[in-house]
């Protein structure tokens, strides 16, 4: 479909100040930073992020679809043999993801001011949120695969850069590298699944053409003839997903990169970038439903990755860690919607809102809001971050209480909130498509509902139990201004002027079963809750000890004997055996020639630099001789 | 005199020079800065100047009848971007700190100057004198001031002698056999051009091109470090002075692979399809792959990884060759630039870590990102684009040798058969399989060397200004490559698979 003229003229310069702007604010930050000096830095990129969010509303709203080549990448012969392009789609689903992301990137860099006034490196910090604002911008404006894992390995960089911000702290160090390495895993699937499409698509492996391509091309031949290439090509694209989203088996990153600071984690290990692997699902929702048994597996990974989060959140102790179990086990949500609707068959995509989409934007703002709070309650503690060391914060935090109440109401689903809304969406279908899905659905809403409110009467109730919280003084008001429209969103977002809009976003009405469904669920919350507070109300510490859960399923012990086995012990043993054969082998006769002729060389008594002389020049003699002598003979 | 024999000559009149007495490091400098520039605006004047053969800035002069050689130059896109790596990895070579500059740089301005030669003549036999020139200074640098105790870099030294001069010599007779196969009934002629000529015209059958192009897969391979004849490599590079190692590993070692998919390709072009070699070829490429891969993440030292780092990637450029599409090979042609300067520039870095620390054992190292932040970035620069990192050359190139591998362009219809996926196709998953191999061992190394606390007795720190210059500029190009990769791929719009749609 050509876009219209006029339309492409109009939004091509927001596109380009979208996508280029925070990578030009990096690379001057980069390569300036001594020139420019701190306070400099940090203005262009609140600045940049600030321009960026306007662009992005002004964008909001978008009619239709229209495709704008900003940048050709690798192009052969014209286009003709291949076009591959840094090209945007310009659509409702990118325009309000756009919207999501440049929101919570400029309030998080506002609250990172105040927050990382004391640190040393605040241009690299803030020089690297830029690149990862352009790197999602790049995922979220993409409109074909190659484009997107381009975009897709640099936000894994830019995470990388920022889990590692404190990188003299070897726990730091190591989270940065895990979190790099899984994600390489699962985008080794990723690769493999583009690969697939680009060659059963005959190299065109834009959204629209595959799309396309669906309807009465290469890949309806393909999807009817040879059906497992289909589902091979999406469960590998899944598997992409599986590592930036954090589902399981390869969710172990991301507890691990709350190393970063909690503004980071607030942005990219809770509201945007983890969010991607649901993003691209999304994107490619009418290739989930063209494969039966893809859709089947990713509902089934979703819910397990829902489920096993949630009962790991709630024998944790640090409150960082805890916000990011809830974090997998929401995505998880997300993962299993998309499969849900994927396993009805029914390609919504595009404008027509999905409900994974519909959690990803709620959760965006209220899992963000629940991070930033953390951060200013770490702030406030001098960076203690164990729950059971605070307390009583409510008293001397009143306004950082009062927002992360919300944002935990918003979370467990109260009616009336944004979160309520947008997980009876995802109930509701699952409700129609899969019972055991939904049972493990209203489970994790029990869970969540008990292990927040556990986080909450633990941290901000009761009396303080150290003197890093009884001293906790409220934060300043640079820091308060993002909890509170944060605060604000949780609430409202999923209001219709808020999601008006956001029309990829809307999902409404999800016919019958709709009241059993929101009885099940309010019955989870209020069990969830009511357990809660039976448990914790003024204990001192924890009275349950589910080792299983605290240790997270043992999932990292197993992988490090994994590694250890088969990656580390492999490499010694193939080293090995390539010393013993390869060099052993084919190398023996060059040593044994080199034993010989080596005596010879010293037999010259010229030293050891004819040696080598000498035998190289036999091989030029020797060329030149056939060449002059022999080769003649051979012409006539 | 055309502009090519200009730039050949230019090392060679500089080394010796030098050799004379003229100023070590100025000559070398100025040589090398001139050879740079001059290149740079050849490759911008080449698509105005190239002729109908895709051939510019030619000249030929006749020194045998029969057989026909001649001294002949002419650059195609290929060497165009061949003699852009060249000059670009001499310049930064030479501009690394020695402590014997006369002997360092004459060795480094002949290596250079050997590269161009093979890189931009378009007659045979001097395309391999060329290469064998550019050989020696490099045995004699290992030998002499390799980095190491005399008895062990003797060995390295002698090993690596004698791999590459059999792989040379089962090379000169393939490339004989080629031109006897080639030279079209009349007198024997060692012309490129000509040769691709009549292979064009009259192509032999497949099955009489699979010996020949096997002959040439080894000769060449063993320059490239394919594996099973890549034992010589790791050890040469890990001890061979650090210029040495940069314009080996960056430059010189590339022209096996030049040779593979500017001779070889042309002459034989269903040589590598015909299944015996293809089989044979997919079990190499991944032998360097996952095998050295795996020997790779074994590696201790920091010179140890990158020297067999070094050797597992050409099996990406390997993988390129087996592929044979249109598309597959013009990547092989991005991703043996991008491989020749990021693995520069890592050696470079590693260099001046040996010099200042006196060890490179990981082990020992770390916290260095607190002390020298520029070394950081620029080691992290080349670290990234080693492993594919969307953004810095090597990515462009290794994506596009793996779609290549799927499909053959938008216009024709797609590599995967009905009845599944073929051992291409295999072959390239477990490649990619390689690429999480080599995030591990990089990131692994990064961790260990840069990242941490830093450690006492040891420290490192940013050199001074002066010597940024031919870091950033290397680092600069793997970021220009990876984000505009038309910059090069503009160089070869012509085919470069015969019978390719054009």
């Amino acid at each position: 479909m050509p876009p219209a003229p006029d339309l492409v003229t109009q939004s091509a310069p927001l596109m380009n100040i979208l996508l280029f702007l925070p990578l030009a604010v990096a690379l001057v930050i980069l390569i300036g930073r001594k020139l420019l000096g701190v306070n400099v830095c940090v203005f262009l990129a609140v600045a940049s992020s600030a321009i960026c969010l306007l662009c992005a509303i002004m964008n909001l709203g978008v009619v239709g679809s229209e495709t704008i080549r900003l940048m050709p990448f690798l192009i052969l012969d014209g286009g003709k043999l291949l076009n591959i392009g840094i090209d945007v789609l310009h659509d409702g689903q990118s325009a309000g993801m756009m919207f999501i992301v440049t929101l919570i990137g400029f309030l998080v860099q506002v609250f990172s001011v105040k927050y990382m006034e004391e640190d040393d490196a605040k241009p690299r910090y803030f020089g690297a949120l830029s690149l990862f604002l352009f790197s999602m911008t790049g995922i979220v404006l993409a409109d074909n695969l190659v484009m997107m894992f381009v975009f897709w390995e640099l936000v894994g960089l830019s995470s990388f850069l920022l889990i590692g911000h404190w990188f003299q702290k070897p726990s730091a160090a190591e989270a940065s590298k895990k979190a790099f390495l899984t994600n390489r895993i699962g985008d080794f699937g990723f690769m493999i699944g583009i690969l697939l499409l680009f060659g059963v698509n005959h190299g065109d492996v834009t959204f629209a053409g595959l799309k396309e391509s669906l309807l009465m091309g290469p890949l309806k031949a393909t999807s009817e003839g040879q059906g497992w290439l289909m589902t091979a090509a999406v469960l590998c694209l899944f598997m992409g997903a599986v590592g930036k989203s954090a589902q399981m088996p390869l969710h172990v990153w991301l507890p691990d990169a709350m190393e970063g600071p909690t503004p980071v984690s607030a942005l990219i290990h809770a509201a945007t970038m983890v969010a991607a692997g649901v993003y691209m699902l999304v994107r490619i929702s009418f290739l989930v439903a063209a494969s039966e048994m893809g859709a089947t597996w990713i509902a089934g990974i979703g819910g397990i990755t829902a489920l096993m989060a949630a009962l790991m959140a709630t024998q944790q102790g640090d409150i960082k860690r805890i916000l990011a179990y809830s974090t997998l086990s929401q995505l998880g949500y997300m993962v299993m919607a998309v499969g849900l609707v994927g396993m009805g068959g029914e390609a919504m995509g595009g404008n027509a809102g999905h409900p994974a989409m519909f959690h990803l934007y709620t959760h965006a703002f209220f899992k963000a809001m629940l991070f930033l709070g953390a951060g200013a309650v770490i702030y406030s503690c001098h960076h203690e971050q164990d729950i059971w060391k605070m307390g009583g914060l409510a008293k001397h935090m009143p306004v950082t209480t009062f927002t992360f109440a919300v944002g935990t109401a918003a979370l467990i689903g109260v009616p009336g909130l944004s979160g309520f809304v947008s997980k009876e969406a995802i109930l509701g279908v699952a409700w129609e498509e899969c019972k055991w899905l939904f049972a493990a659905g209203a489970f994790t809403a029990m869970l969540t509902a008990f292990y927040m409110t556990r986080l909450f009467i633990v941290a901000f109730l009761g009396k303080a139990r150290s003197d890093s919280s009884s001293h906790a003084m409220e934060v300043r008001l640079p820091m308060l201004v993002p909890l509170l429209v944060l605060a604000f969103l949780s609430v409202f977002s999923a209001y219709h002027f808020m999601e008006a809009p956001l029309k990829a976003m809307a999902v409404h009405g999800h016919g019958e079963g709709h009241y059993t469904v929101m009885g099940i669920s309010i019955a989870a919350l209020l069990i969830g809750v009511i357990a809660a507070f039976v448990i914790y109300r003024g204990r001192e510490k924890d009275p349950l000890n589910i080792k299983l859960f605290a240790n997270k399923f043992y999932f990292d012990e197993v992988y490090a004997v994994l590694i250890k086995v088969f990656q580390d012990g492999l490499a010694w043993l193939v080293t090995g055996v390539e010393h013993a054969v390869v060099d052993g082998l084919v190398a023996r006769l060059p040593a044994a020639m080199v034993a010989k002729v080596g005596q010879k060389a010293r037999l010259l008594q010229a030293g050891q630099l004819q040696g080598y002389t000498f035998l190289l020049g036999v091989g030029v003699l020797l060329a030149i001789y056939v060449i002059v002598f022999v080769l003649p003979g051979v012409g006539h | 005199m055309s502009s090519l024999e200009i730039i050949i000559f230019i090392p060679f009149l500089a080394a010796l020079a030098i050799w004379l007495g003229a100023p070590a490091r100025l000559t070398a400098v100025v040589a090398s800065t001139v050879n740079l520039l001059w290149v740079i605006v050849l490759a911008v004047r080449f698509p105005a100047f190239k002729s109908a053969t895709d051939l510019a800035f030619v000249n030929k002069h006749v020194v045998l009848d029969n057989p026909a050689i001649a001294f002949a130059v002419g650059a195609d896109g290929v060497s165009m971007i061949m003699a852009l790596l060249t000059v670009l990895v001499t310049f930064a070579a030479i501009w690394q700190i020695v402590d014997k500059p006369s002997m360092y740089h004459i060795s480094s301005l002949l290596i250079s100057g050997g590269a161009l030669g093979a890189f931009l003549c378009t007659d045979l036999f001097f395309i391999y004198a060329f290469h064998e020139v550019a050989l020696i200074p490099t045995f004699l640098m290992i030998a002499i001031h390799g980095r190491a105790e005399k008895e062990q870099r003797l060995a390295v030294a002698w090993k690596t002698t004698i791999y590459l001069g059999a792989g040379s010599l089962v090379l000169l007779a393939g490339l004989v056999w080629a031109v006897i196969e080639f030279s079209g009934g009349g007198k024997l002629t060692f012309d490129l051009v000509a040769l691709r000529a009549q292979a064009a015209s009259s192509p032999l059958p497949a099955a009489a091109q699979a010996p020949l192009f096997f002959l040439l897969l080894v000769g060449f391979g063993t320059l490239v470090s394919l594996f099973p004849f890549h034992s010589w490599a790791a050890p040469a590079y890990a001890t061979a002075p650090t210029p040495v190692a940069m314009l080996h590993s960056g430059v010189l070692k590339k022209f096996g692979l030049y040779g593979l998919f500017r001779i070889a390709l042309p002459l034989l072009p269903s040589g590598a399809q015909v299944p015996w070699v293809q089989q044979a070829l997919l079990l190499m490429l991944l032998g360097n792959i996952l095998v050295v891969g795996l020997v790779t993440l074994h590696q201790k030292r920091l010179d140890d990884m990158l020297a067999n780092s070094s050797v597992m990637h050409m099996g990406y450029l390997f993988l390129g060759l087996a592929a044979g599409t249109e598309i597959a090979v013009k990547g092989s042609m991005l991703l043996m630039f991008a491989h020749g300067v990021s693995i520069a520039l890592l050696f470079a870095i590693c260099g001046r870590m040996r010099n200042q620390l006196g060890t490179l054992e990981m082990a020992k190292l770390g916290g260095i990102g607190s002390h020298a932040p520029f070394l950081t970035v620029v080691f992290a620069f080349g670290a990234f684009a080693s492993i594919g990192l969307p953004g810095l050359a090597n990515f462009a190139g290794e994506v596009m040798i793996f779609m290549g591998a799927f499909a053959n362009g938008n216009s024709s219809s797609t590599l995967i058969p009905a009845q599944g996926l073929t051992a291409l196709h295999w072959t390239v998953i477990l490649a990619l399989w390689g690429v999480v191999i080599s995030a591990v061992y990089m990131l692994r190394g990064y961790r260990a060397i840069f990242q941490g606390t830093p450690q006492t007795g040891l420290f490192m720190s940013d050199p001074a200004s002066g010597q940024w210059l031919p870091l950033v500029l290397l680092a600069a190009v793997l970021l220009a490559v990876g984000c505009f990769p038309s910059l090069l791929l503009d160089l070869i719009q012509a085919p470069l698979v015969p019978g390719a749609i054009p």
